[in-house]
């Protein structure tokens, strides 16, 4: 068979099946995010149906899958919700970065993998995932809540904080020593003020560069400038995925809202190529032996989550209620913790990382979810009722 | 007394207005950035938790604001003539002696000649809402009537004497 027919029914019938999956849970009201990976790993590396002819096309469309996630994510925030968030939320999201990075970077150093893939496994039990989040929030009916805003906080700083967390990790994992590090981070930091800059003072201007109204070349045109300056992005060792988001946040108004719609049908489809792709490069066989250490780290990673929720929720003045919702409802892990994987392992990392990452984000984007519901339930209400009236007995 | 309005930002969604009532419930509109907007109503013993919320369309969101607003603007009647600058709410009683006793209200002509509208009759009590031209006036009948001052100034002396 020649080899673009191949591809072609290799694709179609793996799209097909997602598609399905994805019905599936969505019928059962958790993230399709866990279905991709399992499908990745059912079809990869020592899977059970190796793809052949279409790794390439996988490998292509995952970096576009990443680009246009982190493009979107900065589509969604404004420049002045960025700084806004970080003028109010800096010590909620320092309380975040320290009980969360530090477990995994132990954790790697425990296993005795060193001090790159401390740095990645730290990113990856780090970092919330603001997609699944964004959605269970809108399921569970709370967006008005009054936590919501300090979940949301916390998102937003996270998100930011990758902007120089992933130039440090690039710079790292192609073996640069610390000088060059400093460089790709003062390189990083220097790009963000810039394009933060710019957004605040002259975001009309970068979005005037596209008309809203006509959308075919709108759609051309965002998709153009957010894969030109990924790629330079890149070429400087800033890492891809900033530049997109970097393109996301000084796109705004008009612009930006019409660009969110053209462009969140092809993130979807190039997200789960991404997913996918991840897990067909894990090999299957490689799981069993990091399931222990995942699922401990897994349980460490939710409840260190919840802590930090619980408490950033307490200093925004929510109840005891609103601060377990708030705790338990950023528990998910998800892309952000891929990509970091992704860019470690690519670059040769430490082999057992992708596994890992793997098993911990199934468990964690699996539970989360379920979690976040925990204190709807009747028995949890009762619970935190009994213990407020012993105390104030 | 003030109402006391809270804004709050929610990155990635939108913005969060709330309504903080006299007795310390919170009602909220969450206004999305594509335009969508739901109105939540909160938990009495966990005040953080919305009990529900209810998305609205554009239209449903206009009907629910024409009618608050409706429903302020007439209690704000009874008040108008505090509020108001130069303009007074009177009641004017029609004695037994008046010419237009027992005469249709359209003969009082008090619209065309005074600018006064006439909102209400009471009689022995009851209110008659805007009543009509052809309504028949009788002695002792209490006419509410909204205006300027000199318009009703005017209006009372037509109906206690007939003249103008």
């Amino acid at each position: 068979m020649h080899e673009t027919t191949l591809l072609l029914i290799e694709v179609g019938a793996l799209l097909l099946g997602l598609s399905l999956l994805g019905r599936v849970a969505v019928r059962f009201g958790i993230s399709p995010i866990p279905f991709y990976l399992l499908a990745g790993l059912v079809f990869g590396h020592g899977g059970f149906v190796p793809l052949s002819a279409s790794e390439d096309f996988f490998e292509i469309g995952s970096e576009i899958g990443v680009i246009l996630l982190l493009a979107m994510l900065g589509l969604e925030y404004s420049a002045d919700e960025l700084m806004g968030n970080l003028k109010r939320s800096r010590l909620a999201g320092l309380l975040d970065a320290v009980f969360n990075a530090l477990p995994g970077a132990i954790f790697a150093i425990i296993l005795g993998w060193g001090p790159v893939a401390a740095v990645a496994l730290a990113g990856i039990t780090w970092v919330s995932s603001s997609g699944v989040i964004a959605k269970v929030l809108r399921d569970l009916g709370r967006l008005s809540n009054r936590e919501t805003p300090v979940i949301l906080s916390i998102l937003v700083i996270e998100d930011l904080a990758m902007a120089f967390y992933l130039p440090v990790l690039s710079a790292l994992v192609i073996g640069a020593g610390i000088a060059e590090g400093a460089i790709a981070l003062s390189i990083a930091v220097a790009a963000v003020l810039v394009i933060l800059f710019l957004a605040l003072r002259h975001g009309r201007l970068i979005s005037s560069l596209f008309s809203a109204k006509d959308s075919e070349s709108l759609l051309l045109g965002v998709l153009g400038l957010t894969m030109l300056i990924a790629g330079l992005a890149a070429q400087v060792q800033v890492s891809s995925a900033v530049g997109a988001f970097l393109v996301g946040i000084a796109l705004s108004g008009q612009v930006a809202h019409n660009a969110v719609q053209l462009l969140t049908p092809l993130r979807d489809l190039f997200a789960a190529i991404f997913f996918v792709f991840f897990g067909l490069s894990t090999d299957p066989v490689d799981i069993p032996p990091v399931l222990l250490p995942a699922a401990i780290l897994a349980i460490v990673g939710i409840a260190t989550k919840t802590l930090t929720g619980y408490l950033a929720a307490r200093t925004a003045g929510i109840g005891i209620p609103g601060r377990w919702r708030t705790g338990f409802g950023i528990t998910p892990r998800g892309e952000f913790s891929i990509v970091i994987a992704s860019l470690a392992v690519t670059a040769g990392v430490e082999p057992q990382l992708a596994p890992l990452a793997t098993t911990y984000v199934l468990i964690t984007v699996i539970a989360g979810p379920l979690l976040a519901k925990v204190p709807d339930a009747q028995w949890f209400k009762a619970a935190v009722r009994r213990r407020l009236d012993t105390q104030s007995a | 007394m003030a109402v006391r309005v809270e804004k709050v930002d929610l990155p990635g969604i939108g913005f969060r207005h709330d309504v903080v009532t006299s007795n310390g419930r919170r009602i909220s509109v969450v206004s999305h950035r594509d335009g969508a907007r739901e109105i939540a109503l909160f938990d009495e013993i966990d005040p953080d938790a919305s009990t529900d919320s209810i998305p609205l369309s554009d239209q449903e969101a206009a009907a629910l604001a024409d009618l608050l607003g409706n429903s302020v603007s007439l209690s704000q009647v009874n008040a108008l003539s505090e509020e108001t600058v130069g303009l007074y709410t009177e009641h004017l009683l029609l004695s037994a002696d008046s010419t237009y006793a027992n005469r249709p209200l359209g003969d009082t002509k008090a619209r065309t000649r005074t600018s006064v509208s006439i909102v209400a009759v009471v009689r022995d009590g009851s209110v008659i809402p805007s009543p009509k031209p052809d309504f028949v006036l009788e002695a002792g009948d209490s006419i509410v009537a909204v205006g300027t001052r000199q318009g009703l100034d005017k209006l009372a002396k037509i109906i206690a004497d007939g003249t103008s």
